[in-house]
């Protein structure tokens, strides 16, 4: 077999890991993944799908009860000393040290690199300088997340996992992560994240795996993904009085590629809004519908989920 | 740049030497932990030292039944003008005047251990007494010699027979000598499982064991920099512990102080190893608590700390002898109250390193670094 000359920075195929215990929890279930240097690749799924465990398996610290794992080209079972130092880890729940302060953190970690930026580099980076000698139990929930992520990049990292690096952050501390991660892909590191956030996915990420119950339910770009919806729009309508129950006729509609109905909404995914809109319009008046709200936007990742399961991100999280 | 800053440039950037560092600092910023690793040990000290201060060591408690005599009995036992309480032949007597039934109950139920019943005599001359005690009991037993003794040195006020006694208290002998080793012992004991065993679980805990793991930092570093700290504690404290002992109660070291210095090193060395087993597999800081005092009770209690295990069954002897802090515990006393050699002491040194090479053996192996 000739492969393109693509370099990937990791390739995992036929991933499986049962946790033992009673019963059994079968985490993964059969993950294949590639992802190429040098881009931003999104694990998105909701609580429990196996992002954690997979991050796990690749990051060398959880062995898979299947399948097998090259990471930058090597395997962990070939001795870890080389590999760890080209990488960089965030955990998804890590306490650092409450009584230590960022440049102190730092300097712990970059002392088993022997080598990367300086304390003062990478505080400046994740702009935590004002707080670099304050006791990390006085930092914010995104301060923390920071020097978490500033604790990732001591050894200069080629390959950056980051698991939930903003799961709990208000929507300020959320964008200065973001930040990061978007500065961290310019540098030409491949960064692999996880998240329940579709908005986070869609914006960061130049690749993404839906995982859903331990199993990859579409990859791609997000654009790729949402395209495949086959219309980029979504609209959604409610009535005052609830909807007839044949609506199925609205499918007929030149513009409409699909149609789902939730309780009292119905909601359209469409490739040209505005003749939909006319159309639908139209359809309603003939009907005598009277509309409660109507709402067009672009299509996102987390309609491709719910048409993917059925569920929404936040539902299957429950 | 000079050789010696480059060189403490390298080694401020050695592994070893910032987890050992980060972890002091930790510490000496946590006032609790500062307060139960150096001033609790102190007060601890300080307690029983008082509470076992050389005072008399036998008190007796005497009741004498209300009768005609019993005054004369209670001047004769303590001397005129004795009151309530005094102090006889080394004895420490406490008199109670009750009436006979009162004192037949409290000394069934233990209130008192001896009742004296003065009974007139036909003649007039010394009142002769009737004397109660409970041979079962050993505070009675004793209680009736210091009462018989205390009679006839009232009567004779001189001892005879050409024996003579000769009160002998000196520093080595005291309860408070015997203790303070046993207090090294323990808190050598409390620091290899607490500041190892239940430090590392909680490092577990907050799953930083494992993002260290996702690091290239080698696992001896970080297992050897825990000891390291925590050796650094646990001598200060034990260097204060024996000052402060040496200042307050006149502590003497027989032995030879870098003997003492060469056993604090392996004790603390083997403990830390027994802390890493505990702590090996744990998960919750609920399970590694229950396993410490799993694991350090049974020793406090058996292995010579606040008394000797002399007290126990000899047939119990040999087990005991196989703890590791009895063999910490009896070494130190050899070197510090004796002043014999550690090479003397051949059986508890090869116990206390075969305790520190197996534990440290299986922790190893069998230790959840995830
Ligand atoms: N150590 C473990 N033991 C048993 N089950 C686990 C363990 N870790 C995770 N799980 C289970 O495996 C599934 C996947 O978990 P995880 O990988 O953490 O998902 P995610 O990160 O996507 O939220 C969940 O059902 C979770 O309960
Ligand atoms: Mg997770």
């Amino acid at each position: 077999m000739t492969r393109p000359t693509v370099s990937y920075a990791i390739e995992c195929a036929g991933l499986v890991k049962v946790y033992e215990g009673d019963p059994p929890v079968q985490a993964v279930r059969g993950i294949d993944l590639r992802v190429p240097a040098g881009i931003c690749f999104g694990l998105l799924g909701p609580n429990g799908a196996g992002k954690t465990t997979t991050l796990e398996i690749l990051e060398g610290l959880l062995e898979p009860t299947e399948g097998s794992v090259r990471v930058l080209g090597c395997s962990w079972e070939d001795g870890d000393s080389g590999l760890r130092r080209r990488i960089g880890v965030s955990l998804q729940e890590t306490r650092l040290s409450e009584r230590l302060t960022p440049r102190e953190t730092l300097r712990l970690f970059r002392s088993f690199y022997g080598c990367g930026p300086s304390a003062e580099e990478l505080l400046a980076l994740v702009g935590l300088q004002e707080k670099a000698d304050s006791y990390v139990r006085h930092l914010s929930g995104g301060q923390k997340q920071r020097l978490a992520v500033a604790c990732a990049l001591v050894g200069d990292p080629e390959l950056v996992f980051l698991d939930e690096p903003t799961t709990g952050l208000d929507p300020h501390s959320r964008r200065q992560v973001w930040g990061i991660i978007a500065s961290l892909r310019r540098q030409g590191r491949t960064v692999v994240l996880s998240t329940h956030y579709m908005e986070e996915a869609e914006r960061l990420c130049d690749r993404i795996a839906i995982i859903d119950r331990g199993r990859v339910i579409a990859e791609g770009a997000p654009s790729e993904l949402i395209a495949q919806l086959g219309g980029e729009h979504v609209i959604e309508i409610a009535a005052a009085d609830s909807l007839p129950d044949h609506l199925d006729d609205l499918e007929q509609l030149a513009s409409v590629r699909r149609v789902r109905r939730f309780q009292n909404m119905v909601q359209l995914t469409v490739s040209e809004p505005q003749e939909a809109l006319e159309e639908l319009l139209c359809y309603l008046r003939q009907r005598g519908i009277e509309l409660q709200t109507l709402r067009a936007r672009h299509a996102s990742l987390e309609d491709v989920f719910l048409s993917l399961t059925g569920r929404t991100l936040v539902e299957a999280d429950a | 740049m000079p050789g010696w800053q480059s060189w403490l440039q390298q080694l401020r950037e050695h592994p070893l030497y910032q987890l050992t560092i980060t972890r002091l600092v930790e510490f000496y910023r946590e006032p609790e932990a500062v307060f139960w690793v150096y001033v609790f040990p102190l007060l601890m000290t300080v307690g029983l030292g008082i509470a076992f201060r050389n005072e008399p060591v036998v008190r007796v408690v005497v009741d004498v039944v209300e009768r005609p005599g019993a005054e004369q009995l209670v001047q004769r036992l303590l001397g005129a003008g004795g009151g309530g309480s005094g102090r006889v032949a080394g004895f420490h007597f406490r008199v109670e005047r009750v009436p006979e039934a009162e004192a037949r109950r409290r000394l069934r139920v233990g209130k008192t251990q001896l009742v004296l019943l003065p009974e007139r005599e036909v003649g007039q001359g010394e009142p002769s007494a009737r004397l109660l005690y409970d041979p079962t009991r050993q505070d009675s037993v004793l209680a009736r010699l210091a009462v018989s003794e205390a009679l006839r040195h009232g009567i004779r006020r001189k001892a005879t027979h050409g024996v003579r006694e000769e009160a002998v208290t000196q520093p080595g002998g005291r309860y408070i000598d015997f203790l303070i080793p046993g207090l090294v012992g323990m808190n050598l004991l409390a620091g290899g499982l607490w500041g190892i065993g239940y430090v590392a679980v909680e490092l577990r805990v907050r799953n930083l064991l494992k993002r260290f793991l996702a690091t290239p930092m080698r696992r001896s570093h970080f297992l050897l920099a825990l000891m390291l700290s925590r050796f650094f504690f646990t001598a200060t404290e034990v260097v204060l512990l024996l000052i402060f002992a040496y200042w307050a109660f006149d502590l003497v070291i027989y032995g030879s102080l870098w003997q003492v210095a060469v056993l604090l090193v392996l004790g603390a060395w083997s403990f830390s190893g027994l802390g890493l087993l505990t702590a090996s597999r744990a998960r919750t800081l609920e399970a590694i608590s229950g396993l410490i005092n799993l694991v350090t009770l049974p020793m406090w209690l058996l292995s010579g700390v606040f008394f000797s295990y002399e007290r126990f069954p000899q047939a119990a002897h040999p087990f005991i002898r196989l703890l590791p802090l009895t063999s910490f515990n009896d070494a130190l006393r050899g070197v510090m109250l004796e002043g014999r050699a550690l090479s003397e002491q051949p059986f508890e040194m090869a116990n206390l390193m075969l305790w520190g090479v197996v534990c440290f053996a299986l922790a190893l192996k069998w230790f959840r670094w995830r």
